[in-house]
């Protein structure tokens, strides 16, 4: 007897369909049970995951409403990759349309910067540029100049306030989040990533940067009133400049 | 603004960052502590696929949606969005979602 993959999948994402057929126990009989616990772990190693994957989400809805909202999630978005810390990708996306959670109209935003983090804490490594090698620059020619972010740079835009969200659940006697737009720079100077609240400038100089802008026209598109001594100094001491170009 | 008057700035913004740099540099260097995390409270950002997940637990599935969000949101006082949709999930809404 073949079962083909589809059956199998299937059979795995829906409790009520029985063991696809022609899977046996090695005496002949059907695997039932065993498929049920098979099933069953599957569903919660996903769930667990996703637990793992988005801690303040988590802490947001609680623990039965998240789990019970990842068994909707792992039935329709089956991981894509091998790479389990990546699991959870869609969960923005999904969290917009999920009818039971929309009142709750900044979580989308909350779970980009998780996985913002998460992409952070596992990018690699990257050499940073000495605050020397920008100050040797000639005046003349910082205009024209390119510099290259660490690929443990993330760059995030809300109108929620995802950074005091974050820090409300995650940090010990963190103050209450204030409605507001916020706008994150995730660096990672060491080990683990690292929050930076930034201003609408910086954001606009940074995407620039990142699109491979020089940095007189990063910095024009940042408009009047950008610091531009502040963002920098923030960047070289965050280790977050690998490449002066 | 003149194209001078630019390049000045950056230059100077340049030269601030950069001397700034040189007094703190000793200032910034963190520590990472291994294995102190206490139970629960390990900070690890790893996320998931880093430890060996047990498989004990049951999966209740069931579309139970008489669930509402129950934690941390519920003392978090931020107003609905700007056009007042503070609505609930309808049922509507939730089917797009179920497993076809």
């Amino acid at each position: 007897m073949i079962v083909t993959q589809s059956e199998f999948t299937a059979g795995i994402l829906d409790p009520k369909r029985p063991a696809p057929e022609g899977l046996q126990d090695g005496t002949g009989a059907p695997t039932t049970k065993r498929f049920d616990v098979y099933r069953n772990n599957v569903a919660v190693s996903l769930t667990d995951a996703l637990v793992n994957a988005f801690p303040v989400i988590h802490k947001l809805v609680g623990d039965e409403f998240f789990r019970a909202m990842a068994g909707v999630y792992l039935r329709t978005h089956l991981p894509d990759t091998a790479l389990m810390m990546f699991y959870g990708n869609e969960m923005p996306k999904f969290l917009k349309r999920f009818g039971p959670a929309q009142s709750l109209h900044y979580l989308p935003d909350v779970a980009r910067l998780e996985i913002a983090m998460r992409k952070s804490y596992h990018a690699a490594d990257a050499a940073p540029v000495s605050a020397d090698a920008l100050g040797q620059i000639a005046p003349d020619a910082l205009m024209a100049a390119k510099l290259t972010l660490a690929p443990a740079v993330q760059i995030l835009q809300s109108s929620h306030p995802i950074h005091g969200l974050w820090q409300a659940n995650m940090v010990a006697d963190a103050p209450k989040p204030v409605k507001q737009a916020e706008n994150v720079l995730i660096t990672r100077p060491q080990f683990d990533p690292v929050q930076h609240l930034i201003s609408d400038a910086d954001l606009t100089f940074l995407t620039a940067l990142q699109d491979g802008h020089a940095l007189g026209v990063a910095m024009s598109k940042a408009g009047p009133g950008f610091d531009l001594g502040t963002i920098l100094g923030l960047l070289l001491r965050q280790g977050a400049l690998t490449e002066i170009s | 603004m003149s194209k001078m008057t630019n390049t000045l700035l950056v230059a100077s913004a340049v030269a601030t960052a950069v001397a700034g740099i040189a007094t703190n540099a000793a200032a910034q260097e963190n520590e990472k502590c291994y294995g102190v995390s206490l139970a629960g409270e390990n900070d690890c950002a790893a996320g998931p696929g880093t430890t060996c997940a047990g498989t004990s637990s049951v999966d209740y599935q069931g579309n139970a949606w008489t669930l509402v969000p129950a934690g941390t949101c519920a003392d978090m006082e931020l107003p609905a969005q700007a056009d007042g949709s503070a609505r609930m999930g309808s049922l509507e809404e939730l089917d797009r979602d179920l497993p076809a």
